[in-house]
């Protein structure tokens, strides 16, 4: 028996050229054991396939070594699926912990707010020994510091030592500040009394604090692990297993990061696509919508691309494997989608300056409210009060609204875009998103399928339709010709006979012959008749006349000699298309078609949709120059193509939209991408981005009103007014809620849906 | 005005001047990468409460390779973010996350935390 092979990844360290990479291959594949060894110059890479009993990493690593070059070490779990388990498992631990922290601190509050309180019945104060009672708040309220509140003091420390300030800080800060204050009460009392001030505590002050805080912690969490949950699961989609057919004919079930370019893998009903390939054998329908958010299994036979992830419904199938790992479809969208929430949308930049100086600006406020109140507060109370309005004017303070506002709308609207087929390139392809007035739409591919169809099927006089369809269908099986094709779906569509045809020939650029029931048949150009001396009737010829003034192709049929019928082809309007576009123009879009057909054609299509303005007789290398002339018109333009002739113009346009799984190029120059072959994807992207920035306005006026309103509030600016002062336990429950406000915004995006039709 | 307002008023100026003084024109520590043998510049960074050294000098046109230990388990510094790369990667707390960008322009890049509390340089010369 073979032994099984493994593979091994090294990180080559120090080749400076293509030539290096190929000393690194050959000391590898010299080694014994070593079965296949590949460097990848470019990333640094040596993938190496060997037998375990007779290499192992350290003898690989040593070859590399004896090559002249090094082996990086590499952290012991790098794959993706590997790193965010583990991340997962901290973060669950972390929650676990903020939890017990949250519950630790809210028990004892419970119990420190109404000691304090007992001042406010005279009768039972008299009884009690104030000094006894501040002992036995602060042994209650030392808990909740050291263990609960604990992260705040080292975070803050932390960023101190470098000269970095976040919301721990002033958390730390204030409630540090009403912990020694009350200390000081409890321990000297005598040292206010002497100066005329009642020794008050603030524990309950410092105690309720914190569990608000923790609290308001606890949900953010919460929410926030939420944000994210799209990209985790388009990561959980990864087929774990493929059942990969040896070259013995027997299967066997690999892990997943053993498959390999050409391989032949197994499909049964009901299981999942391990990775991107093409169909050899077999035939069935697949799920795609977890890709493209396609809600119908699509059909696929051998020739057809098929991608990982996807679900097999009906049949079985084996195909070649030509993308694994990080090329495959998934693993782009997952890192485009990843990309894309990385990025900084433009919207932000106001509030990225506002959080840069953010908290030591509170601080400084905070000082100032003290000095202020300490200055002109009756000599009494000034002491309590400068200390009262400082911690309130700390706690109320949330930088962290401002900067939850729009990474977390991006993070959820990014992930429902790729739950619906829009892959979204960035966050400003978002915002250009929502800017756009005018949608321009390349007709081929995106108003229409982009493939041709049979749109006229023209007997002869005295033939029988569907007879002379039968037969044309049986010459037609045997061509590979796209039109060809056209014909056959139609035949199969109007329930034509299947007859077999004999003695198929493809007459290169003109047609096909095939003898079908004892009759030869021809199908193709006027060509193709002319040359076998067959000659048209005056009435086929008119109709000839009639299907090319429509700008369709006509397909001339012969049969036994003597011409028997035409077939009209075109590629025709998706389903879809008149819908969409009426969407988009209740959205209050312009929409614009551009097409390379004749004026009459683009006229017909146009009217077809509901599109009252149109461009014709683009030439390809044009469409560009069109978009141009939209924007010279002072219109924000959206452009949508299938991506393979318009890239210049996806790119000159305000955002471009490609469609339809998109070519490589496309999707570089593309803004969004669309998954599905439909317009219905342009009016999702659309209204998912005025959702979305609709969604980052409110977050951003919330939390600036908030923070704008709230600070000044907590330093007392309407206590001269109106008496009223802000407590620095209300200023906590505000804060707490400030973040978890603008976090459940965000989510709310979680329920976007778009009216279809 | 009595002594003690005044007293507590010009430490208060003084300690408001400070904190502009320590947080916004203070000098920062800053380090250039070293580039290994293969020519790709790495930096080591660690995270705690901030990033140290928070400006990393590097060279246009060369790979980058900045080695992030995250020396803590405060959330705050759960989230990396390199809004000019395109980067948003989570850091596991005591590991190091290997963080890979190729700088093409010259400029001054900001990375921060998930919220944009700390901050850090990346100067690409």
């Amino acid at each position: 028996m073979e032994p099984t092979t493994k593979t091994e990844t090294l990180d080559i360290e120090g080749m400076t050229c293509a030539s290096c990479a190929a000393a690194v291959e050959k000391s590898l594949s010299r080694t014994p054991g070593v079965q296949r060894a590949v460097v990848n110059f470019a990333t640094e890479k040596a993938t190496i396939d060997y037998v375990p009993t007779q290499a192992t990493p350290a003898t690989l690593t040593a070859a590399v070594v004896q090559a002249g070059y090094g082996v990086l070490a590499r952290a012991p779990d790098t794959s993706a699926a590997e790193r965010s388990a583990e991340l997962d498992r901290q973060k669950a631990l972390a929650y676990r912990q903020l939890k017990r922290r949250f519950g630790v601190a809210a028990g004892l509050a419970a119990i420190i707010m109404p000691l304090s309180m007992l001042m406010l019945w005279p009768a039972l104060m008299a009884r009690i020994n104030m000094q006894v009672l501040n002992y036995i708040l602060l042994l209650l309220t030392l808990p909740v510091l050291l263990y609960s509140g604990r992260e705040f003091y080292t975070s803050a420390w932390n960023g101190l030592r470098h000269r970095a300030a976040n919301m721990d800080t002033l958390i730390a800060v204030g409630t540090g500040a009403a912990f020694l204050y009350s200390l000081a009460a409890t321990v000297a009392p005598g040292f206010f009394t002497r100066r005329g001030l009642m020794p008050e505590v603030y524990y309950d002050t410092t105690a309720t604090i914190i569990a608000l805080i923790l609290l308001g912690k606890v949900l953010e969490m919460r929410a926030k692990t939420q944000t994210s949950a799209a990209i985790r699961t388009l990561m959980g989609l990864q087929a774990k297993t493929a059942r990969v057919l040896r070259p013995d004919d027997q299967e066997a079930d690999v892990p997943i990061e053993q498959v390999q370019l050409d391989d032949v893998v197994v499909v049964r009903p009901g299981e999942k696509v391990a990775t991107d390939g093409i169909i050899l054998v077999g035939q069935s329908a697949l799920d795609e919508a977890m890709l493209t958010g396609e809600s119908l299994p699509v059909e696929k036979r051998p020739g057809d691309a098929v991608f990982g992830a996807t679900l097999n419904k009906t049949g079985s199938f084996r195909f070649r494997v030509t993308k694994v790992g990080a090329d495959t479809m998934l693993s782009q969208i997952v890192k485009l989608v990843e990309d894309a929430q990385g990025s900084r949308a433009p919207i932000q930049r106001l509030a990225d300056k506002v959080s840069t100086v953010f908290v030591p600006t509170v601080v400084v406020i905070a000082i100032l409210t003290f000095v202020l109140w300490f200055d002109f507060a009756p000599p009494a109370t000034r002491l309590p009060l400068a200390l009262v309005n400082f911690v309130a004017v700390l706690i109320i303070a949330c930088p962290c609204a401002l900067g939850l506002a729009t990474p977390t709308a991006i993070m959820v609207s990014t992930g429902k875009g790729a739950e619906h087929g829009v892959l979204i390139r960035n966050a400003e392809a978002l915002e250009k998103a929502y800017q756009v007035n005018t949608v321009l739409l390349d007709k081929t591919g995106t108003i229409t399928r982009g493939e041709p169809a049979v749109t006229d099927f023209r007997p002869a006089a005295g033939q029988d339709a569907p007879a002379l369809l039968a037969l044309v269908a049986a010459v037609e099986r045997q061509s590979e010709h796209p039109l060809a094709a056209a014909v056959v779906r139609h035949a199969e569509a109007q329930g034509a006979a299947t007859v077999p045809a004999t003695d198929f020939r493809a007459v290169e650029g003109k047609g096909a012959t095939a003898t079908v029931a004892g009759q030869v048949v021809l199908i193709g150009n006027q060509r193709l008749l002319a040359e076998a001396g067959i000659s048209l009737p005056a009435d086929l010829t008119a109709q000839a006349g009639q299907l090319l003034a429509q700008a369709k192709t006509v397909l001339y049929v012969a049969v036994a000699g003597q011409a028997a019928g035409l077939v009209g082809v075109a590629d025709t309007v998706r389903d879809t298309s008149a819908a969409a576009i009426r969407q988009l123009q209740g959205l209050g879009l312009e929409v614009v078609m551009m097409t390379g057909d004749n004026p009459q054609t683009a006229a017909q299509v146009a009217g077809q949709v509901g599109i009252t303005r149109y461009f014709a007789e683009v030439l390809p290398a044009d469409k560009a120059g069109q978009v141009k002339v939209l924007q010279a018109e002072g219109r924000v333009v959206a452009m949508v193509g299938d991506g393979i002739n318009d890239a210049p113009a996806l790119a000159q346009a305000d955002i471009g939209l490609a469609m339809g799984a998109g070519t490589d190029v496309a999707m570089e120059a593309a803004g969004i991408t669309l998954m599905r072959s439909d317009l219905q994807g342009v009016v999702t992207a659309i209204a998912l981005s005025r959702q979305t920035i609709r969604t980052i306005r409110q977050n951003l006026f919330f939390a600036f009103f908030y923070n704008v309103l709230g600070i000044p509030v907590a330093a007392g600016l309407l206590y001269p007014f109106f008496g009223i002062l802000l407590s620095p336990m209300l200023a906590a429950a505000a804060m707490a809620l400030s973040s978890v406000s603008v976090l459940t915004n965000s989510l709310r995006l979680k329920g976007f849906a778009v009216g279809e039709k | 005005m009595d002594f003690i307002e005044i007293i507590v008023t010009l430490s208060g100026l003084g300690l408001a001047a400070f904190v502009i003084w320590y947080f916004f024109f203070s000098a920062r520590r800053m380090v250039s990468a070293v580039s290994s043998s293969g020519g790709v510049q790495q930096v080591s960074i660690t995270v705690k409460g901030g990033y140290s050294p928070d400006v990393v000098e590097v060279e246009r046109g060369k790979p980058v390779q900045l080695s992030f230990y995250r020396d803590e388990e405060n959330s705050c510094s759960e989230e990396l973010l390199f809004p000019d790369f395109s980067i948003r990667r989570a850091l596991p707390a005591f590991q190091t996350t290997l963080v890979e960008l190729l700088p093409q322009q010259a400029g001054t890049f900001a990375f921060t935390c998930g919220m944009g509390m700390l901050r850090g340089r990346l100067v690409v010369r």
